[in-house]
């Protein structure tokens, strides 16, 4: 346990220290807000035209018409943004040849891949919890129901939990950092969209690849419904990167 | 204690280490001696638990290597030939992360870090990042953090490349210091560098083992590459004098001396040869004679 805090502390600081922790925090806020404020205006706008069409007002739900398509987009950009918080954590140690210092350390290979994962995650968690200033903001103006508002924050950090690992893994399998990010962008990628394949294809295969796909868990999530099915999908997710991770260290002494 | 047999790995199609066995006896420094691509970071990376050998065994201690890579990490210091270092980070938190990932326990990590800054001589850059220390430094640096854990046996890999030359002398210094509390093996293609701080060394070729020579050995063997032709009356003339000296001849233009044993004190036998008026203009010392022996022997039988 010490020596997976000891990596975590070790990769915190070097994510601080330089710029990418920043600059990916300006981005994330500075998109998120964008999109924000555009499905916030639009939601206006739709609002004043039912209620002047007579509907009645107490039937809209600020939770469908804003934070729904608010997440949907967060969850979108955090494809482009994640694979760029988690190039670094294994190509980086290659690259600089810091990696057979670490791999020498009498600390289990475990450890190491789940500190590094966990302090990447840490800086996951520290911009998600930025971004919560858009929803808190909405408290002020109107009466949002808060638990679809956690449940769905809850998706967020979850599948952005996912897209770590994937990335953690992606980052081991090569020294450079360009390729660790488009081999975890292209992975979160295709997993998203297989459920658009899984829409048009046969019954029993429609099943598997709606499954397979992020989005169905990420929807229940959104719209308030926390499912152990989707806490399951989501965690054996996170655990299959790590664990393919450590395979990968594993087989690169035979090789 | 390093006990290696018969180890061999390869690699998808080079064999880069070929049935290689010696022995390193507690608080020796040995050293591997062998053309770049010889085999020598690889035999220490199997050495330190890093990459497992398809044959042979090596033991540390008597713990082998393979079966448990964490107990001999604990007990092996290693500083691989690109010096380990975080640039992004001060040489004190680096110093602190490898204290920890030692498992050194919290309350000695302070005087753990005291110890090996003062021992790699530090004090000027502790608080600097490593991104903006010297080559000179960094290498310090690299050896701190393979002592901080007070290893038994300690693998330094090429530790002085890349630096000047007397950054050469001091890291030879602290090497060399080393030998009060640990085994040191450490690999070069200097040889100068083997004679001054090994008391043996393990030549290794193509991932051979070539020859294995002890400081006695070599220290038997001598060149005196002279400028002014010795003739045979100064090597019937020596081997009178010195009878220490078993063997004595010209071969071109160099004087070769075996001794009956490891010389201590060459002066009397320079002076007796300049007062011969033999003009010295190199001496070599037996392991550069011994290394090119094996190696060219090698090559000649090839060709």
């Amino acid at each position: 346990m010490r020596s997976v805090w000891t990596i975590a502390k070790k990769e915190l600081k070097i994510f601080l220290y330089s710029p990418i922790a920043y600059i990916l925090t300006a981005f994330f806020l500075l998109v998120g807000g964008f999109f924000f404020t555009n499905i916030l205006a639009w939601a206006n706008e739709q609002t004043m035209r039912l209620m002047q069409s007579g509907y009645p007002i107490d039937r809209l739900n600020i939770n469908q018409m804003l934070f729904e398509p608010f997440f949907n987009n967060m969850a979108v950009i955090l494809i482009f943004l994640l694979p760029l918080l988690t190039m670094r954590l294994f190509a980086d140690e290659k690259k600089m040849r810091t990696e057979e210092m670490l791999l020498t350390a009498p600390v289990p290979l475990a450890s190491i891949i789940i500190g590094k994962y966990l302090a990447a995650l840490a800086v996951y968690a520290g911009i998600l919890l930025l971004t919560a200033t858009f929803a808190v903001s909405t408290f002020l103006y109107g009466n949002p129901e808060p638990a679809p508002l956690l449940t769905s924050y809850l998706g967020l950090f979850l599948m952005g939990a996912v897209f770590i690992a994937i990335g953690t893994f992606a980052s081991a399998l090569t020294e450079n950092q360009v390729i660790a990010a488009a081999i975890s962008f292209s992975t979160i990628l295709l997993i998203w969209v297989l459920s658009w394949v899984g829409a048009s294809g046969p019954g029993a295969w429609q099943g598997v690849l709606t499954y397979l796909s992020f989005f169905s868990h990420f929807r229940n999530m959104i719209g308030g419904v926390i499912d152990t099915q989707d806490i399951v999908y989501f965690l054996s997710l996170i655990f299959l990167p790590l664990y393919l991770t450590r395979a990968v260290f594993e087989f690169r002494k035979w090789r | 204690m390093i006990q290696v047999e018969h180890l061999s790995k390869k690699f998808a199609n080079v064999q880069a280490v070929d049935d290689i066995s010696f022995q390193v006896g507690k608080g020796k420094i040995w050293g591997f001696l062998g053309p770049n691509g010889a085999g020598k970071t690889t035999t220490m990376r199997i050495l330190t638990g890093y990459l497992p050998p398809n044959e042979g065994q090596a033991r540390i201690n008597g713990i082998d290597v393979n079966a448990d890579p964490r107990a001999i990490q604990r007990i092996v210091g290693y500083l691989p030939e690109v010096v380990p270092v975080y640039s992004e980070l001060t040489v004190k938190e680096f110093l602190r992360f490898v204290a920890e990932l030692n498992g050194i326990a919290r309350k000695k990590i302070p005087f753990a870090i005291d110890r090996v800054v003062e021992k790699t001589n530090l004090q000027g850059v502790y608080g600097r990042l490593i991104r903006n220390i010297s080559r000179g430094y960094r290498q310090r640096l690299g050896i701190a953090q393979a002592i901080i854990h007070e290893p038994e046996v300690l693998i330094l890999d090429e530790p002085t490349i890349g630096l000047d030359p007397a950054q050469i002398i001091e890291i030879r210094e602290m090497i060399r210091s080393f030998k009060e509390s640990a085994t040191v093996i450490l690999s070069s293609h200097i040889l100068a560098e083997i004679t001054q701080v090994c008391d043996g060394a393990v030549i290794i070729k193509e991932g051979r083992l070539k020859a294995t020579l002890t400081r006695d050995e070599w220290g038997k063997n001598l060149e005196i590459v002279t400028s002014s032709p010795a003739g045979d009356d100064i090597c019937s003339g020596l081997k009178q004098v010195f009878p220490a000296i078993s063997e004595a001849f010209v071969a071109g233009p160099a004087l070769k001396l075996e001794f009956k044993e490891a010389v201590n004190d060459l002066n009397p036998v320079i002076r007796y040869l300049v007062e011969r008026e033999v003009k010295i203009r190199e001496i070599k010392a037996g392991l550069e004679a011994l290394y090119m022996k094996v190696v060219l022997a090698e090559e000649g039988r090839r060709s």
